[in-house]
């Protein structure tokens, strides 16, 4: 644990745990490894997620999945909203936290101010990106045919490696707001703001299980996610070093979409649209009135 | 139903007789070659198999067989026409390409449609009906999209992919080469089409009508073959994309060729459609409903409704006028004006439907076919209802793809969703309410690309078709299926 | 009403079941795709002409119309053999007397409209009066029109009373009940209108009176054909049913029939249990028998215009 804490009062360290459907459990697995500050020195303990985590988290994430793809698109955009209010009140802890990991004070407070953006930005996509990939189709019979993008379900994500934390947010962002749940593994060198960032999460009215956020190694819990039968997505950092061929190979099992997140565009709708299936209505038209009626 | 009431009577005094469509009308050539760079060359094998009409066994031609080599040849010849004509196309030019196919389908109607149910075995009423007509509308639509990509896409700027390599399956031969081409074509991309290899002839006669056009060599090459030509065209490196329709099974596959490649891929794969109908439906428009959505080209359809939630208060009665329904279905020759039912398309899938019914009536459920005589030569399945069946039973959780279906019952809107979503499949589904508030929670929650409302099997050119979950990722149909062959900057 | 037992409960026709337009129209498109060729298009060819039910009904009809009517219903086309008679000929009920007498001895039912047709707007005192006036000249069947007012204005009860109480009236002739669908404005209405006749004792229903478009339409007779399964399978009872006007060439009746065929079946395939009302439609039957046999195509110039 770290012991060069000058502070002439003994500080309280901080166990950074799992969040896992709402709460903050340990890794079931009683396993840990140290994470170290930007010298390279031991900054805290932070858990090493097992495949078992991974499995409680998915069935928190697709418990979960019904109630937040239910909610109205107003009450989604209104918690990503509080997020970013509650985010914004606790930027000197957060950004703290990632000078510790090893960002300057100016990068870590851009980063911060980045992700209060990020969520304001997608709290108003909420309840918007439907009309614009929505279209009523001109069938050529008495039917009336429209087709509305919805959730694919529970999306993987994994988070990048740099600005770890901006990262993590931005592919939290696309998921939620389109009204999928998701589990998230943490960059697992920089961790420790993600299990902060958390803490937010639970204080900002956001379901249990919408968001869950393990800690540990991808090489060690990618395949099981990418495995995983209930998982309908996996969003991933383009900055991960994973290897994507059998990443990909491993998610035909049930057929999950491995999309890569467009950095480049992240403010644009059709991240959200990435992670939408299509869905086609149709149904009869009466038509009594006779053709060429005037009304 | 009143105890003494003795049941309608549908062996009438009066019968119809035979109405056969005349196969004269249609040219079938002895052999077909394979099309490529607008030519028809030999395969590099020599080799050809040879392509039966599912009614009655007889021989109805010799089709090439693509080895690699012929596939690398479509391939550059794809890439080629890309590169050096397609690409630099002005789209409205384009446009006027695919609004041509469209209008020589429709005037070489007939000849498709009869050459559809010579080869395929569907009933000639559904070819001319319904598959030759909503294909051409296929091409009349999308040719209309070439030159306004920039508005379906504001703020964004679109690219085609390159060369497309398209397998398509035997159910609905030509409308599924019109659902790949028409929108490939559109959005400037060239295409390798595969047609199955029990179903080749429409697509070849589209390879016709496509020369007759004078499409610029190379940018519509059709060749033919079986999974090995398939797994040849996924495989190859010079292919942008790739646009499968056919089982689960063989997507799963695709998806792992490409693994970690940058070729794109949409996948229209299986489905085990609910069809739900609650009391206070119109009864007898959802008994037309579920016959047609099981028994519509002999149930080979990926989204057929092949699963049956009856409410429980209405089961019984709902049961007795299926039952009348489907008495009054003829069987029989798929030439005949007035057959409901056709052939299958081929003797492995007869088998395959074959050791399903066997399987349902193992685990217990009641089966019931109506009386009919079925020819002695060729592949034929009566329309079969299973009744007393349970959500477990392997009838009611893996396709079928043939005119079997499961009937089940429910009691609360909450079941039958939980039931219905109870699939790993989730291409489409069916609800049948007179409850407007209900037909919006119901069609909200099924898991499913398509969702039909008092209404069943629907399909337009305008309106996008593809699944959830296991049957398959991207749309075809509508604005939508336009992305898949884009890059949207 | 004559009741099957006494322990039937009438349905609350508020309540009737409800008929989706397009799936009625795309279910009727379907039987005209049926194609009836050869021996089975003979067969049915002679089948319509004895289901048709010819029809004068004008304000300047005379005995002498009327006799000449009855003289076609019974010489459709003498030039040609074995040909079937119509099912009957219908008048008005002051003509019933001549035309019973023109019929005598033949197999062609003498049918009248009653109850102040075709409005149907009057007492039901006068209704009775008329009804049974036909029925004292000797009528075998009374087309009654129901009263759309009352329907549409919900009181079921009053429509049911009316047809019920003119059942009686009519004895042993048997009562078609017009719905008049032209008037009644959605499928769904058509088919409460179904119920409450069948219920209340109708022997047919029928659609129109031929004064009022549109008259019959495959998707109508339609939704009257599903209504009397039903009422057969909850009762027992078979209802017969009458498309009228509108129905002039015989193509378009091969449509009917087979439409009666493949969703009522055997059991109503014959006169008893489904007719056409129709004046001009037997010209066309005859002239389409008469290609048939001949191969030849037929000049409306040979066939008698009664």
């Amino acid at each position: 644990m770290p012991s060069n804490n000058k502070s002439s009062r003994l500080s309280v360290l901080k166990t950074y745990k799992l969040y896992i459907g709402g709460q903050f459990p340990r890794t079931e697995s009683g396993r840990y490894y140290v994470v170290n500050d930007g010298s390279g020195n031991p900054l805290a303990n932070a858990c090493l997620s097992s495949r078992k985590d991974l499995r409680d988290a998915v069935s928190a994430a697709r418990a979960a999945f019904g109630g937040w793809s239910g909610r109205t698109a107003y009450n989604r955009g209104q918690i990503l909203y509080r997020m970013a209010e509650v985010l914004e009140s606790r930027q000197p802890e957060m950004i703290r936290e990632l000078q510790q990991s090893g960002s300057s004070s100016a990068q870590a407070k851009k980063e911060i101010t980045a992700c209060i953006e990020t969520l304001i930005h997608y709290a108003g996509w909420c309840d918007k990106y439907q009309q614009l990939f929505s279209t009523v189709n001109p069938v050529a019979s008495s039917h009336y045919n429209f087709s509305v993008p919805e959730p694919m379900g529970v999306v993987g994500i994994v988070s990048s490696s740099e600005n770890a934390l901006l990262g993590l947010v931005q592919a939290m962002c696309v998921a939620i707001a389109g009204g999928n749940t998701c589990v998230i593994l943490a960059n697992t060198d920089r961790p420790l703001a993600s299990i902060s960032f958390a803490e937010v999460l639970a204080t900002s009215d956001l379901p249990g299980g919408v968001v869950n956020i393990l800690t540990g190694k991808g090489s060690e819990l990618l395949p099981w996610m990418a495995g995983h039968m209930d998982v309908n997505a996996v969003l991933l950092d383009p900055s991960t070093s994973v290897d994507r061929a059998a990443l990909e190979q491993a998610a035909t099992v049930n057929l999950k979409r491995v999309i890569t997140l467009k950095k480049e565009d992240i403010l644009s709708p059709y991240r959200i649209l990435d992670l939408q299936e299509i869905k086609t209505t149709w149904h009869p038209i009466e038509n009594i009135a006779p053709s060429g009626a005037a009304y | 139903m009143a105890k003494k009431t003795k049941p309608l009577r549908f062996d009438t005094d009066w019968k119809y007789d035979p109405a056969p469509e005349s196969a004269s009308a249609a040219k079938i050539n002895e052999q077909y070659e394979l099309f490529i760079d607008g030519r028809w060359q030999k395969p590099q094998s020599g080799k050809y198999f040879e392509t039966i009409n599912p009614a009655n066994e007889k021989i109805l031609s010799r089709i090439a067989e693509s080895d690699e080599k012929d596939v690398d040849r479509a391939v550059r010849s794809a890439r080629q026409a890309y590169e050096k004509v397609w690409k630099k196309m002005t789209p409205a030019e384009r446009g006027k390409y695919i609004f041509r196919i469209a209008r020589m389908m429709q005037e070489k109607a007939r000849e498709l449609a009869i050459i559809e149910t010579l080869e395929g075995g569907k009933p000639i009423r559904e070819s001319r009906d319904f598959d030759v007509p909503t294909a051409a509308q296929h091409f009349f639509y999308y040719a209309g999209w070439a030159d306004k990509l920039d508005y379906a896409f504001p703020n964004k700027k679109v690219a085609p992919l390159g060369v497309a390599a398209q397998i398509i399956p035997w159910n609905f031969p030509l409308l599924m080469a019109a659902w790949k081409i028409a929108p490939a074509l559109a959005t400037g991309n060239t295409v390798v089409l595969k047609p199955a290899e029990t179903t080749s002839l429409t697509a070849l006669k589209l390879a016709e009508i496509i020369q007759e056009a004078d499409l610029p060599p190379g940018v519509v090459n059709i060749i033919t073959g079986a999974g090995k030509t398939g797994a040849a065209m996924v495989n190859h490196p010079g292919v942008n994309k790739i646009a499968f329709t056919g089982s689960t099974e063989v997507g799963k596959i695709i998806q792992r060729s490409i693994a970690g490649t940058k070729k794109r891929s949409t996948l229209e794969l299986g489905g085990k459609a609910a069809n739900i109908v609650f009391e206070d439906a119109a009864i007898d428009q959802a008994v037309e409903g579920v016959v047609n959505g099981i028994f519509f080209n002999q149930g080979h359809v990926c989204c057929a409704g092949s699963r049956l939630y009856l409410q429980e208060s209405i089961a019984k009665e709902f049961i007795q006028k299926l039952k009348d329904r489907v008495a009054t279905l003829i069987v029989g020759d798929p030439m005949d004006k007035n057959t409901d039912i056709g052939a299958i398309n081929s003797k492995s899938q007869l088998e395959t439907i074959l050791k399903y019914i066997q399987i349902g009536k193992k685990e217990g459920s009641s089966i019931y076919q109506p009386a009919c005589t079925l020819p002695k030569k060729g592949f034929w399945c009566p329309p079969t209802l299973f009744t007393d069946v349970a959500q477990s039973n392997r009838i009611v959780q893996e396709e079928i793809f043939g005119p079997v279906l499961a009937i089940l019952t429910f009691r609360t809107d909450d079941e039958v969703i939980e039931k219905a979503n109870n699939t790993p499949y989730g291409l489409s589904a069916g609800v049948w309410t007179d409850k407007g508030s209900r037909i919006f929670n119901m069609t909200r929650r099924l898991r499913a690309g398509v969702v039909w409302a008092n209404t069943f099997n629907k399909f337009d050119a305008a309106s996008p078709f593809g699944g959830y979950k296991e049957s398959g990722f991207g749309r075809e149909g509508g604005l939508h299926g336009l992305t898949p062959y884009l890059e949207i900057i | 009403m004559k009741r099957s037992s006494p322990a039937q409960i009438l349905p609350d026709f508020r309540r009737t079941r409800v008929v989706d337009q397009t799936g009625i129209e795309e279910r009727a498109a379907r039987f005209t795709k049926r194609s009836i060729k050869q021996s089975s298009k003979q067969q049915a060819l002679n089948q319509v002409l004895n289901m048709i039910d010819l029809t004068t009904l004008e304000g300047k009809d005379t005995d002498q119309k009327v006799r000449q009517l009855c003289y076609k219903a019974r010489h459709l086309h003498d030039e040609l053999a074995d040909i079937p008679t119509v099912a009957a000929v219908c008048v008005y009920p002051n003509f019933v007397r001549v035309a019973k007498k023109a019929l005598e001895g033949s197999s062609v039912k003498v049918a009248s409209v009653a109850t102040a047709f075709p409005s149907g707007q009057s007492t039901r005192a006068i209704k009775l009066a008329d009804t049974r006036f036909a029925v004292s000249e000797g009528v075998d069947e009374v087309d009654m029109v129901i009263s759309r007012g009352k329907f549409h204005a919900g009181e079921y009860g009053f429509v049911f009373d009316e047809i019920a109480a003119i059942k009686e009236a009519c004895g042993k002739a048997r009562l078609k009940v017009i719905l008049e669908t032209g008037e009644l404005g959605s499928f769904d209405k058509v088919r409460r209108a179904s119920d409450i006749a069948m219920y209340a004792g109708a022997d047919f229903i029928k659609t129109s009176t031929g004064k009022i478009q549109p008259a019959a339409t495959m998707p109508v007779t339609l939704v009257m054909l599903e209504a009397i399964r039903d009422f057969y399978y909850q009762t027992g009872r078979q209802v017969g049913m009458k498309p009228a006007g509108g129905i002039s060439k015989s193509k378009l009746a091969l449509h009917y029939l087979v439409m009666l065929r493949e969703t009522l079946g055997q059991d109503w395939m014959s006169n008893e249990w489904f007719r056409f009302g129709a004046s001009s439609l037997a010209n066309d039957v005859l002239m389409q028998i008469r290609k048939e046999r001949t191969g030849q195509y037929q000049s409306a110039a040979y066939f008698s215009v009664d």
